[in-house]
């Protein structure tokens, strides 16, 4: 059976605290390609494998700008510049009550910014994955935990790199098929 | 003091036992039969919108002066209920509340249906509905504008953004469940579907840090709007005139009765699901103990709202704001206002303090339906009796409900439970990977 291409070593942990020892331990080793999978958010494992930023405030944080100066700016124009009114002398930019509303569109704006912005961030929805043709991936969102030494790594190399997981203290280390 | 989670659970466990829920088919009657009567009550509730739209608002018991009669009182009761599962998931998180786990999924899934119900009746209550886009800010080619002053519009916008919200918030704390599902249905179109659903989700920890920083995130959000929400609905009575109306007290007043009504909504939802399902691993006494000292706390804010109102309407000298509290109190609608207060303050208040009543599963369950009837109650005599005896008594008059007003509203209980019937099937009712990281807490 022809050989296809390599995505990396997958390493089969049952427990998040041997997960993270391995995670630390391969960065200390100077891996730099890593990726963990596991069914609930460990905390510690995103900076053991090398993440730092996440990008998702700023993006937030933009979105609610936007939605802030644009609900202000869609009540001010109209009774300022577009169409005002004058009601019993009352001032045309009554900027208090246009607060629900700016409130309102910050926070719609800024939520819609933080989903969007998560999921683009995370390149979600991605059909295809590589790993998921690692054996027993769906225990990933079950009850176990993988480590993955993808192979575009500069250090990786086939049984070098496989060895070194074993000594981690996985349950199964297996190779992931592009 | 029962614990958060029963002993004995791993990661597989609550994955299995959630999951099942959903992938196998098992014929549950008692679903079936459920499922039919509140479809039956939607399909009234078709008709009655049906004949509305038709022949206009004239079929509710609605008049001048009583201008807003069961739609607005519908209206605020729904939107109040909802704000509870916005608390639970937002705010529980913001705290750290261990608690909130396993409960929020199905609390959130309670807001947006509630949510649905509630945002109708702005719609309906209209004499001309088909004009309704007319409240938003789109060029149009008359040149005009909604009146941004009002709160009316500024319902508009408040109801749709905390609809949009929690849809979405609601979305991204399933993505994780849905790829759960994915793995392990074995029907090829579940599979599927959850597969589409899930985007793709893999789990890996790059992805896991920037969702916790999003569900945080869009918690710090979604906390200030629950409050912004209500005061917004609360204002659609205090901008007015009418005494009863015209209260500095009302945002307040009217945040905690939300609460109050929603969480009480939650345990109405949560004894019969931990029963019917076999959760009692998953919301235990301890859920059910917590979640009936805050229907306590959010119930003597209410009360406290009460005592205010009445001796501000005595205090004020006001002859007005005088005359509205008597009326209530003894005028033609005085049994549904001692019956609220009895509903709302005397069962709930002397019961709650006491831990046997808080841990007895059958007290908590009636004391949730007679809360949420109390909070119903108090939505009317607000509505009602402000409107129906203002300042000039030659325009008096009296608001009776017709048979279109009650089919209307037992029509929308009807919609919530298909809703949420449709909910508990299809979808785990329990957030399984928080479940996953409970007992990963749990274990140190």
């Amino acid at each position: 059976m022809p050989r296809l291409l390599l995505y990396g070593l997958m390493a089969e942990f049952d427990a998040t605290e041997t997960l993270l020892e391995a995670a630390r331990r391969a960065r200390a080793a100077g891996y730099r390609e890593l990726d963990a999978f596991t069914p609930f958010p460990v905390e510690g494992l995103a900076e053991a494998i090398g993440f730092h930023k996440t990008g998702v405030p700023q993006i937030c944080l933009a979105g609610g700008l936007i939605g802030c100066l644009g609900g202000f700016l869609l009540q001010y124009w109209p009774n300022v510049v577009g169409y005002p009114l004058n009601i019993g002398g009352k001032p045309y930019n009554s900027w208090p009550s246009f607060i629900p509303i700016t409130f309102e569109l910050t926070v719609l704006c800024a939520g819609v910014a933080t989903v969007l912005g998560m999921l683009a961030l995370n390149g979600l929805p991605t059909p295809y994955h590589p790993v998921f043709n690692a054996p027993r991936f769906e225990l990933a969102t079950r009850s176990h935990f993988f480590l993955c030494i993808k192979a575009r790594d500069p250090k990786f190399q086939l049984a070098a790199t496989r060895e070194f997981l074993q000594s981690l203290g996985a349950r199964e280390v297996s190779e992931v098929e592009v | 003091m029962p614990p958060v989670l029963a002993q004995g659970h791993t990661y597989a466990t609550v994955t299995d036992k959630i999951s099942a829920l959903v992938l196998l088919q098992k014929r549950r009657r008692g679903w079936w039969l459920g499922f039919a009567l509140a479809f039956a009550l939607f399909m009234m509730l078709n008709m009655a919108v049906g004949y509305l739209l038709l022949m206009g608002v004239g079929i509710w018991g609605i008049n001048i002066p009583i201008a807003w009669g069961f739609a607005i009182v519908n209206f605020v009761w729904w939107i109040g209920i909802g704000h509870a599962g916005t608390l639970i998931s937002a705010f529980l998180l913001l705290m750290r509340q261990a608690w909130r786990q396993s409960i929020n999924r199905f609390a959130e899934a309670m807001t947006l249906f509630a949510v649905a119900c509630a945002g109708m009746f702005p719609l309906l209550h209209m004499g001309r509905p088909w004009l309704a886009y007319w409240l938003l800010p789109y060029p149009d080619t008359m040149g005009t504008w909604p009146q941004f002053r009002s709160p009316l519009v500024w319902d508009m916008f408040a109801v749709s953004t905390y609809a949009s919200l929690s849809l979405r918030c609601w979305f991204v704390g399933l993505i994780p469940d849905l790829a759960t599902l994915r793995d392990r249905a074995r029907q090829r179109l579940a599979k599927t579907v959850y597969g589409f659903l899930a985007m793709g989700w893999r789990g890996s920890a790059m992805h896991w840090s920037r969702y916790e920083t999003a569900y945080l995130l869009l918690a710090g959000l979604a906390t200030p709007l629950v409050v912004s929400v209500h005061t917004v609905v609360s204002f659609d009575f205090t901008v007015a005139i009418v005494p009863g109306w015209h209260s500095t007290i009302f945002p307040p007043y009217f945040v905690a009765g939300a609460i109050y009504s929603g969480f009480a909504m939650v345990l109405t939802l949560a004894i019969p699901l931990r029963k019917f399902y076999g959760l009692e691993d998953f919301v235990t006494l301890r859920h059910l103990d917590n979640m009936a000292k805050i229907l306590l706390a959010t119930g003597l804010i209410v009360a406290y709202g009460y005592m205010m109102e009445t001796f501000m309407a005595f205090y004020s000298g006001n002859p007005y704001d005088r005359y509205m509290m008597m009326n209530r109190m003894t005028g033609p609608y005085a049994p549904i206002y001692w019956l609220l207060i009895a509903c709302n303050i005397a069962v709930p208040l002397t019961s709650l303090w006491f831990t046997r009543v808080r841990r007895n599963v059958a007290a908590l369950f009636v004391v949730s339906l007679v809360v949420q009837m109390g909070m119903w109650l108090e939505r009317f005599v607000i509505v009602v009796t402000s409107l129906h005896r203002d300042f000039l008594p030659s325009s008096w008059g009296m608001y009776y409900p017709t048979r279109w007003d009650w089919a209307t509203f037992v029509g929308t209980i009807g919609l919530f439970f298909t809703l949420f019937l449709l909910f508990i099937r299809y979808l785990p009712m329990i957030s399984i990977f928080e479940m996953r990281g409970l007992v990963h807490e749990l274990k140190d």
